[in-house]
C-alpha cells in the first residue's frame, strides 16, 4: 500500500503541525495574548523530549512554523538536561 | 446475607408538596397528594394484593384483585388508580372483598398452567402470592373448556395455544403462563420507551405481542429487560433462572459498561452469578437497565478468558504460562533494565478507564513514585480530553455540571455528537419520558440516529451538519443568540467576565458566523440553525448533553468552549434542567480522569508542576515526584517508533483496536522490548506483548467507579478472582517487586489515601458510600453530602470565561481520491472494542460492523445492499459490507468499530485535537469501491494475529 507511507508524517512533522494547531487556536486572541496562550499551553502539555525536538528545530530555523510559534518560543521552557 | 429485598409499593411516587393524612384499616397515614390508595397502605405496611399494578408503571385498574371499600363511597373502587383524600377511611380487608378477590383469583387460575413445582418462578411468582393471600383453595370452573394453557384440548389442536418464544438469547416467554396484566407492555412504553411491545386481540383472545406478532428477536424489542422486571409470572423470565433457579442472596454493585454506571443487584447462587438486576434505588438509573448491563456478563466466564499469567521473549514465540512469581519477577526485572538502559523516561504506563478508581489510582502511582516519571496516560485520551480543557477553561473544572435526575426538569434538550438510544441507553430512556411529556429536543449530528425521530419523539430541529464543521455550527447558534438579543444579560452580568462577553459578541457577531454564511460549509439550512438557537434559547430549561461526535475532532476542545459559551450566554447553568452533560464513554473514564491518569496532572486535576501539589505526594510517598510533564499515549508511540521509549505496562485498554493509525500503534509497541498487558482476554494489543497479565472483571473484586455525572458508586465482590487476584492486587504485586513499600489489604485503604490526598474526595469513604449509597464529587467540607449540581453560585473558576471560537477547517479533506467523509459510532449491543460484548450472546443483533452509505453515493458506485466494499484512506484500507441507508446524507459513509476484523482505525488518520491530541475519529476522507473480499492487510493481520495468540502446549489459539 504505497499510498499512506508518503503520507505518514515523521515525529518532527508531527510537532510543527501540532504547534501550528495550537498557534491557529490562539490567532482569534490578540496579539501578545494569542503568543502567551501558545508558550503556556506547550509548557504545559509537552514532555521534554517533544520539547527538546521542538527546540532543535527552533534553533535550526524553525523551518514550517508559524511565526507565533517562533515568537513563542521565547517563552518556552527549555527542557533541563536531566529530563529524558 | 440474603436477597436485597425492595418494596413495590405497587405505583409512582408523588412529587406533590402537599401532604394528605388518611386512615387504612385504622392506622393513620400522610402521603404527598396524588399518591393511590395502594402506594399510601404499603407505606402504613399493608399490602393490598394486586397483580398489574408494579411501581415502575403507572396504575392501570385492569385485574381486580386490588379492590377497596371507602367509607362514604359507593362500590368497591380500585386502590392503585384512586388517589387519596383528606379524611378518607378505607378498609382493604372485608367480606366482600374477600369474595370478589377470590373470584376473581380462580378465573385467573382456570386458565393457567398448575406447574408451580417445576416452574422457573416457583419462588418469585405474584401470581402464586396471590392465590395464597386470597385464600384460594378451589377453582369451581374447573380446567376443562376453553384455554391457553394446552397445545390441544382433548386430542384437537388449541389454536389459543401458542408455543413458547425462546428467540431473545436471554429471556422466554411463554405465552401460556400470561395473565394479559400488560405490565410487559407499559414497562416498554413508559419505562424504556421502545413501544416494542402491545395487547393483540380482545377479551379473552388478548395476547402479549411483540410487534406485530413475532418472535422477540425480530422485532423492535431492544432486551432491556424492563417487560421481564415487569412480568408477574414466568411468562417472561431470564433464561438463566430457567437453568440455574432462584438466586439466595444479592449485592449491590455497578454495572461495568458505559458511562452511566447503573446500579445493580447481583443475584447470586453461591458464587454463581443468576442474574442481574436494576436497582430500584440506583441514583443513575433509578431501576432501569439495557440489554449490556442487564444480561451481557457471560464474558466473565468466557472460555477465552485468560487465567494465568505469561510471558514471552519475543512476541513472535508462543506464548508460555508461568507462576505469578515469575511473572511479576520478570515484569519487574525487565522495567529497572530498560530503565538502566534506556533513561528513566523510557518507560511508562496506560491506566485503565475500566477498571476502578483504586485500581486507576495504583498505576499512576507506581508510574510516578516507581518509575519515577509521569508517562502516564488513559483512554480519555482517544474520547473525552476535550471536555477536560475546554470546560476547565471556560469554567474551571471539566466536570459535567448535572445528575442525571436533572433531565426531568429539562425543557429544552440539545444533543450534539451523541446517540444516547445507542451509547447511553439508559439514559435514553429518561430523556425519552421526558420528550414524551412534552420536553422538545435539538439534535446535531451528521447521522439521522434514532434520537432524531423514533417512537413517540421526534426532534424539533435536526441539523444535519457535515462531519467537521460543529465549531462553525456551534459558534452560528452563538451568533443569532446574541444578534436577536437572546441572551441571558442579568446571568452573563453576574457570573462571567462581562468584558470577555463583549469580546466574544463581537467575534460571534460578525456576518462570517451567521448561519445563512454558516450553511455554504456545514449544509444546514441557516433557517434550521435559527430556529435551533431560538428554542435553546427561549425555550426554559435548556439542557446540551454531548458526545465523542463532539470531542474527536481537530477542533474537539474549540467546540466544547463553544458549548460552554452557549449555556453561559444563555444562563442554562446551575440549576436543575439545565447544564453542559458530557456523555463519558466508559463505566470509568471520569473517575480515571479524576484519579491523575493524565500525564501533566496529579488525582484531582492538579497540574505537577505545581510544588504544594507535588509536596502532598513527596512526603507520603517518600520521593521526589517529576516536575515535567509527561508524555501521553501518541507520544509515547511516537517516541517508541524514534527508539527513546521501550517498555510500557497496560492496564485494561487495547490501544491496538482503539487507537488511530493502526500501523503506527503497531509499528510503535513493535518497537518496544517490553510491553505488558493486563486484560481478560488476548485483546489486539496483546499480540505485541511480552508479558501477559490475567486481569479479574467487575464482579471480582472491591472498589468505586465514577460516572458521567461524577458520581461514585460502589462495586462489590460478588465472587472470587478467577485468575487468583483482583487487578488492584496486580498492581501491587508489581510494586512491591520494584521496592516499592506498599501494603494496602483492601481497596478501602486505597480510596482513603485518596481523600487525603484529594481536596475534592476528602470525605469520600466506603463507609459514606455505604450510607448514601453513592455520591458525587465534589465531596468535602463545604460539600459533606457531594454535589449534584456544579456552579450554582458562580463558576469553580469565579467568573465564567468567554472565550473565541474561531472555525478552522480540518486537514482532513475530501478531494478526487477520497470523496466520502467516513464518521464512527456505535450500536446498543455491542461495547466499543467489543471485547466484552462479543463474547456475549448480544452477537445476536450485532455479528459484523457494516458501512452505512446514502442510496446515491451506493448507486454511483454499483454497489448493493449487503456488498462487500473497499473502504481506503490516506491511511489504509480494508473491507467490510454495505447496507445502504438515507440516515446518512450523500457523501458521508458511517461504521461502527466494534470487531477487529473491520480495522477501522486502519482507515483513520493522525490528526488530533490541537489542544489534547483527542484523535479526529469522526472525520476521515475515504474512497468506497466494490471487493471481493478482505484486504491484503486484513489478511496479514489475521495471520500475525493467530501467530502471536498461540500459547505453548495448547494446540489451538486462545481466539
Amino acid at each position: 500500500m504505497s499510498h499512506d507511507d508518503e503520507d505518514r508524517m515523521s515525529t518532527k512533522q508531527k510537532l510543527v503541525y501540532m504547534a501550528n494547531q495550537i498557534a491557529t487556536f490562539f490567532d482569534s486572541k490578540p496579539h501578545d495574548e494569542g503568543v502567551a496562550g501558545i508558550a503556556e499551553h506547550i509548557n504545559k502539555f509537552w514532555d521534554p523530549r517533544m520539547r527538546r525536538q521542538f527546540f532543535e528545530m527552533v534553533d535550526a530555523g524553525g523551518a514550517g512554523m508559524k511565526p507565533t510559534v517562533i515568537e513563542a518560543s521565547a517563552s518556552i521552557r527549555r527542557p533541563r538536561q536531566d529530563a529524558a | 446475607m440474603g436477597l436485597v429485598h425492595e418494596i413495590d409499593f405497587g405505583t409512582p411516587a408523588s412529587r406533590s408538596e402537599k401532604q394528605v393524612t388518611l386512615t387504612v384499616d385504622g392506622f393513620e397515614v400522610t402521603v404527598p397528594e396524588g399518591t393511590s390508595i395502594m402506594r399510601a397502605s404499603m407505606e402504613a405496611g399493608i399490602a393490598i394484593p394486586k397483580l398489574c399494578a408494579t411501581d415502575m408503571v403507572d396504575a392501570f385498574g385492569s385485574c381486580r384483585l386490588c379492590l377497596v371499600e371507602i367509607e362514604g363511597r359507593n362500590g368497591t373502587p380500585s386502590s392503585c388508580t384512586t388517589p387519596v383524600m383528606p379524611g378518607m377511611v378505607v378498609h382493604t380487608q372485608t367480606g366482600r372483598l374477600k369474595d370478589i378477590r377470590k373470584g376473581v383469583m380462580e378465573l385467573y387460575i382456570s386458565d393457567h398452567p398448575l406447574d408451580c413445582l417445576t416452574c422457573a418462578a416457583n419462588g418469585d411468582c405474584e401470581l402464586q402470592d396471590m392465590a395464597g393471600a386470597v385464600g384460594l383453595r378451589d377453582v369451581r370452573y374447573g380446567y376443562d373448556g376453553d384455554n391457553h394453557v394446552r397445545a390441544k384440548n382433548d386430542g384437537v389442536e388449541n389454536f389459543k395455544w401458542m408455543a413458547k418464544d425462546e428467540s431473545n438469547p436471554y429471556f422466554t416467554y411463554d405465552p401460556s403462563k400470561c395473565i394479559v396484566c400488560s405490565r410487559c407492555v407499559r414497562a416498554c412504553e413508559e419505562v424504556q420507551g421502545t413501544f416494542a411491545l402491545t395487547i393483540e386481540g380482545r377479551g379473552f383472545g388478548s395476547r402479549v405481542s411483540p410487534g406485530a406478532h413475532e418472535l422477540f428477536l425480530d422485532s423492535e424489542c431492544v432486551s432491556c429487560g424492563a417487560c421481564v422486571q415487569a412480568c408477574p409470572t414466568a411468562t417472561l423470565t431470564e433464561k438463566s433462572v430457567i437453568q440455574i433457579g432462584q438466586p439466595e442472596h444479592s449485592v449491590v454493585t455497578t454495572c461495568a459498561y458505559c458511562g452511566v454506571g447503573c446500579s445493580f443487584k447481583a443475584e447470586m447462587r453461591g458464587e454463581e452469578l443468576v442474574r442481574m438486576v436494576p436497582w430500584k434505588d440506583g441514583k443513575a438509573n433509578r431501576g432501569h437497565s439495557c440489554v449490556k448491563g442487564r444480561f451481557a456478563y457471560g464474558y466473565a466466564t468466557h472460555k477465552e478468558r485468560i487465567l494465568n499469567p505469561m510471558i514471552r521473549e519475543k512476541i513472535t514465540d508462543p506464548w508460555r504460562e508461568v507462576s505469578w512469581e515469575e511473572a511479576i519477577a520478570h515484569t519487574a526485572r525487565e522495567f529497572r533494565r530498560i530503565q538502566y538502559q534506556y533513561g528513566r523516561t523510557s518507560v511508562g504506563g496506560i491506566t485503565s478507564s475500566r477498571c476502578t478508581n483504586e485500581e486507576t489510582y495504583l498505576v499512576q502511582k507506581l508510574i510516578r513514585q516507581g518509575f519515577r516519571n509521569n508517562n502516564v496516560d488513559t483512554c480519555a485520551r482517544v474520547c473525552h480530553s476535550p471536555t477536560g480543557y475546554g470546560l476547565g477553561q471556560t469554567y474551571g473544572t471539566s466536570a459535567g455540571t448535572q445528575d442525571f435526575d436533572s433531565v426531568e426538569h429539562t425543557d429544552v434538550a440539545l444533543i450534539i455528537g451523541a446517540n444516547p438510544a445507542s451509547a447511553h441507553p439508559v439514559f435514553a430512556s429518561r430523556l425519552k419520558k421526558r420528550l414524551r411529556a412534552g420536553a422538545k429536543l435539538i439534535v446535531i449530528d451528521p447521522r439521522r440516529t434514532e434520537m432524531v425521530k423514533s417512537a413517540h419523539i421526534q426532534a424539533e430541529h435536526h441539523l444535519a451538519l457535515k462531519p467537521g464543521t460543529n465549531v462553525a455550527v456551534v459558534t452560528a447558534m452563538a451568533h443569532v443568540i446574541v444578534t436577536e438579543g437572546l441572551f441571558d444579560e442579568a446571568f452573563i452580568r453576574d457570573r462571567c467576565d462581562w468584558s470577555e462577553f463583549q469580546d466574544y459578541a463581537e467575534f460571534v457577531s460578525d456576518p462570517r458566523h451567521s448561519p445563512e454564511e454558516v450553511e455554504k460549509l456545514s449544509g444546514v439550512p441557516a433557517e434550521t440553525i435559527r430556529g435551533a438557537a431560538r428554542l435553546y434559547a427561549t425555550g426554559g430549561n435548556g439542557a446540551i448533553y454531548y458526545g465523542l461526535g463532539v470531542t474527536e475532532h481537530s477542533q474537539g476542545s474549540t467546540t466544547v468552549i463553544g458549548i460552554a459559551n452557549l449555556a453561559m450566554l444563555t444562563g442554562n447553568i446551575g440549576r436543575p434542567g439545565v447544564g453542559v452533560n458530557p456523555l463519558r464513554g466508559q463505566n470509568n473514564v471520569q473517575g480515571s480522569c479524576d484519579m491523575g491518569s493524565f500525564p501533566h496532572e496529579l488525582p484531582g486535576y492538579r497540574h505537577i508542576s505545581g510544588d504544594a501539589v507535588r509536596d502532598i505526594y513527596d512526603s507520603l510517598w517518600g520521593v521526589k515526584l517529576d516536575d515535567e510533564p509527561g508524555m501521553r499515549i501518541p507520544n509515547m508511540l511516537d517516541a517508541a517508533v524514534d527508539g527513546t521509549f521501550r517498555g510500557i505496562y497496560i492496564q485494561g485498554e487495547d490501544i491496538l483496536q482503539s487507537d488511530p493509525d493502526t500501523k503506527h500503534v503497531s509499528a510503535g509497541l513493535a518497537a518496544m522490548e517490553c510491553v505488558v498487558v493486563q486484560d481478560l482476554f488476548l485483546n489486539e494489543t496483546a499480540n505485541y506483548a511480552h508479558v501477559f497479565l490475567p486481569g479479574s472483571t467487575f464482579l471480582e473484586k472491591d472498589g468505586t467507579f465514577t460516572n458521567a455525572e461524577r458520581r461514585i458508586n460502589r462495586v462489590r465482590k460478588v465472587m472470587s478472582p478467577k485468575n487468583g487476584y483482583a487487578d488492584w492486587e496486580v498492581t501491587q504485586l508489581l510494586a512491591t517487586e520494584m521496592g516499592l513499600a506498599w501494603a494496602y489489604r483492601h481497596p478501602t485503604e486505597i480510596m482513603d489515601e485518596i481523600a487525603q490526598t484529594t481536596p475534592s474526595f476528602a470525605l469520600v469513604s466506603y463507609d459514606l458510600l455505604d450510607k448514601m449509597g453513592s455520591v458525587q464529587w465534589p465531596c468535602n467540607e463545604k460539600a459533606p453530602e457531594g454535589t449534584p449540581i456544579m456552579h450554582i453560585d458562580g463558576f469553580v473558576r469565579g467568573k465564567g470565561k468567554f472565550i473565541r471560537t474561531e472555525y478552522v477547517a480540518t486537514d482532513e479533506k475530501t478531494g478526487p481520491r477520497f470523496p466520502l467523509l467516513l464518521t464512527t459510532g456505535r450500536i446498543l449491543s455491542q461495547y466499543n472494542v467489543g471485547a466484552q460484548t462479543r463474547r456475549t450472546e448480544n452477537v445476536a443483533w450485532h455479528d459484523e460492523d457494516l458501512l452505512e452509505i446514502h442510496p446515491h453515493d451506493a448507486e454511483n458506485r454499483g454497489l448493493r445492499d449487503g456488498d462487500w466494499v473497499r473502504l481506503v484512506s490516506r491511511a489504509g484500507e480494508t473491507t467490510l459490507r454495505a447496507t445502504i441507508t438515507d440516515k446518512v446524507s450523500p457523501g458521508v459513509v458511517y461504521t461502527t468499530f466494534h470487531h477487529p476484523d473491520t480495522q477501522a482505525n486502519v482507515i483513520t488518520t493522525d490528526f488530533s485535537d490541537w489542544a489534547t491530541n483527542c484523535p479526529e475519529y469522526k472525520v476521515t476522507a475515504v474512497q468506497v469501491s466494490p471487493s471481493n473480499g478482505p484486504s491484503d492487510w486484513q489478511k496479514e493481520y489475521n495471520e500475525q494475529a493467530q501467530q502471536s495468540r498461540r500459547i505453548a502446549g495448547q494446540l489451538e489459539a486462545a481466539e
